[in-house]
């Protein structure tokens, strides 16, 4: 997601928040951030990195034990009923309602708000039109999802809170949800989504934020996330035939990273470089002119995937790629 | 800070919502099968297979003012069964799998007030436990020739309603010390088994030792026999209101009411 929908507006401003458990773990040790009205904020970490302890902060399930913490310019752990009605909560883990159906559990919570969303068109929304009468217990894993995510819209929140929605899915079910998440930004709302896939947080999101054991350890948006746009390109292909590395042109030799000599077919090089199209051309016009084609030639940048198993391997000190970013602040412009 | 503008719900928005919320818990009660068979269909089984096994052959039970039928004595016994299973038992379960299963987690996100979830909740409690009550006077009119006198009717009605609430606050009070929802059917069974036999429920007190007596004399489900068999006596004479007994019930009521309000929790325990 290339540019930031955010309208500059802070709906979540966090500074300094730290959560200890009975006087012995801190599961979160000091982070800041911020998130502004119409983004979709992605918060990653591994398993156990403080996730779900700052989101249920967030969302006024616990109480902190240091920091600053104002979610739609109240603190959570204050607000009330009024401030529940503008928020929508998507829990990691909740089963449905026992022994209702669709429907049912959609007008049993469209009651418990002031000015609710039609029960249609919140079906309509995420997908549930045909299980209306469906016993919600009874759903398949996505439409289980769905209808915890219909349940979180029926009060046409501004502000919603996704706790690993796609955990457990498989890959069609996770393509659909990711559908329906990014289906969301066009009603406006802001969405604060935590999650260990990288990919997902690709996706979806304006900006990513990464906690390891209670620390932030990179944040910006997902293309530019612990330096990134500025990592070495990577180019791969297998040497053909009866070629040898050092038939190579100069810049194409000077690049090589990994690369066996032999001359059975299976002789792959890796070459990395920041400028990738200087080494690319000459390799290009050496093959054309030894009449070789590379099949296989492939250039790619690190995945953010790499990039995140980097950032949160357990015990890093630093972040290898780069510093954290202070957090942001809404740009002047 | 917008502290005004978040001031505590109204009494009347917890009763809107209450009766919003109501209906859908009934519905969820009625659809249930485990439900419907412990609380309304087992009761009555017991009925029938008490009042067939110690009601022949014109075996009487001693209360006060006279005797009557072994039959017609089952049928308050197995009332107070009944509105146990209704509130205490059915309570219990269904509220700890609901907390386990994150369900309260998800309505404690919404700006529905706690009360109205906990007085909804209630409220499917007391019209089951009508229903149950309703069920068992026509099967004791039918079967065993017994019925309420207009004159004690309205005690029956007070003794089934404080009973009903009383044991919703004891299930919410041992809602808040059960961890999953595995153990809620054996520990409510646990408690409840035991006191069926010494409060006259299985087994008329009179022919019981004078110990046990005393032991089932400090629980409310005695007593709660003792309310609605005095407004269910034909040798009752009055308006049929077991004061002291309703009190006891109510007071064991209202400590399960500061337990629950001390140690309810939103949140899954067992994770």
């Amino acid at each position: 997601m290339g540019t930031p929908t955010g309208t500059g507006e802070s709906v979540i401003t966090v500074s300094g928040l730290r959560m200890r458990y009975d006087d012995s773990f801190e599961a979160v040790r000091g982070i800041d951030l911020e998130v502004r009205r119409g983004e979709v904020f992605a918060f990653l970490g591994p398993n156990g990195a403080g996730k779900t302890t700052t989101v249920e902060i967030l969302e006024g399930y616990r109480r902190r034990t240091a920091g600053d913490v104002t979610v739609l310019g109240e603190d959570p752990a204050h607000a009330g009923p009024s401030w529940r009605a503008r928020i929508g909560v998507v829990l990691q883990e909740s089963r449905p309602e026992r022994d209702l159906t669709v429907a049912e559990c959609l007008r049993l919570y469209a009651g418990y708000y002031p000015s609710p969303r039609g029960i249609d068109e919140t079906m309509e929304l995420v997908g549930l039109v045909g299980q209306a009468d469906a016993t919600a217990t009874r759903l398949s894993g996505g439409q289980r999802r769905r209808l915890d995510v219909a349940l979180s819209l029926i009060g046409d929140p501004e502000l919603l809170f996704l706790d690993e929605p796609t955990t457990g899915f498989d890959p069609s079910a996770r393509r659909a949800a990711w559908d329906m998440i990014a289906g969301l930004r066009s009603l406006g709302v802001t969405v604060f989504l935590t999650t260990h896939f990288m990919d997902e947080a690709e996706h979806l999101a304006d900006h990513v934020m990464v906690i390891s054991e209670g620390r932030i350890v990179a944040a910006g948006p997902p293309g530019t996330l612990g330096g990134r746009q500025r990592a070495a390109a990577e180019i791969t292909f297998t040497l053909p035939p009866g070629a040898s590395l050092a038939a190579l042109p100069g810049p194409v030799r000077d690049a090589v990273s990994y690369g066996t000599a032999g001359t059975n077919g299976t002789d792959h090089v890796l070459l990395r470089s920041a400028r990738p199209l200087a080494v690319l051309g000459p390799l290009i016009a050496w093959a054309e002119d030894a009449g070789h084609d590379l099949p296989d030639l492939e250039v790619r940048r690190p995945s953010l995937e790499d990039v995140y198993l980097a950032l949160t391997e357990p015990g890093a000190d630093a972040p290898p790629l780069e510093p954290p970013e202070a957090p942001r602040h809404p740009e002047a412009a | 800070m917008m502290t005004a503008t978040h001031a505590r719900s109204s009494a009347r928005d917890v009763l809107c919502l209450a009766l919003h919320q109501f209906p859908y818990d009934l519905r969820a009660f009625l659809r249930n099968p485990q439900s419907r068979f412990f609380t309304l269909a087992l009761p009555v089984l017991f009925l029938i297979i008490f009042a067939s096994v110690f009601g022949h052959q014109n075996n009487t039970v001693k209360v006060s003012g006279g005797t009557i039928d072994t039959s017609v004595y089952y049928v308050p016994g197995i009332i107070t069964l009944g509105i146990i299973a209704a509130s205490f038992v059915n309570l219990v379960i269904s509220v700890t799998a609901q907390r386990e299963s994150g369900v309260l987690k998800r309505r404690r996100a919404t700006p529905v007030p706690a009360a109205a979830v906990i007085a909804g909740r209630t409220l499917t409690a007391v019209v089951v436990s009508i229903g149950i009550t309703v069920l068992l006077l026509v099967i004791g009119w039918a079967a065993y020739g017994a019925h309420v006198p207009a004159r004690t009717a309205p005690a029956l009605a007070v003794a089934v309603i404080v009973g009903t609430v009383s044991f919703c606050c004891l299930g919410y009070a041992l809602t808040s010390v059960i961890r999953n929802e595995d153990a809620a059917q054996p520990i409510t069974q646990a408690i409840m088994l035991p006191l069926y036999f010494i409060s006259g429920v299985f087994i008329a007190t009179s022919i019981l030792p004078h110990w046990l007596t005393v032991v089932g004399d400090v629980f409310p489900v005695r007593h709660l026999v003792e309310a609605l068999l005095t407004a269910y006596n034909p040798h009752t004479t009055g308006a049929g209101f077991a004061g002291t007994d309703l009190l006891i019930v109510a007071a064991w009521g209202a400590a399960g009411l500061v337990v629950a309000l001390r140690r309810f929790s939103w949140l899954p325990r067992g994770a």
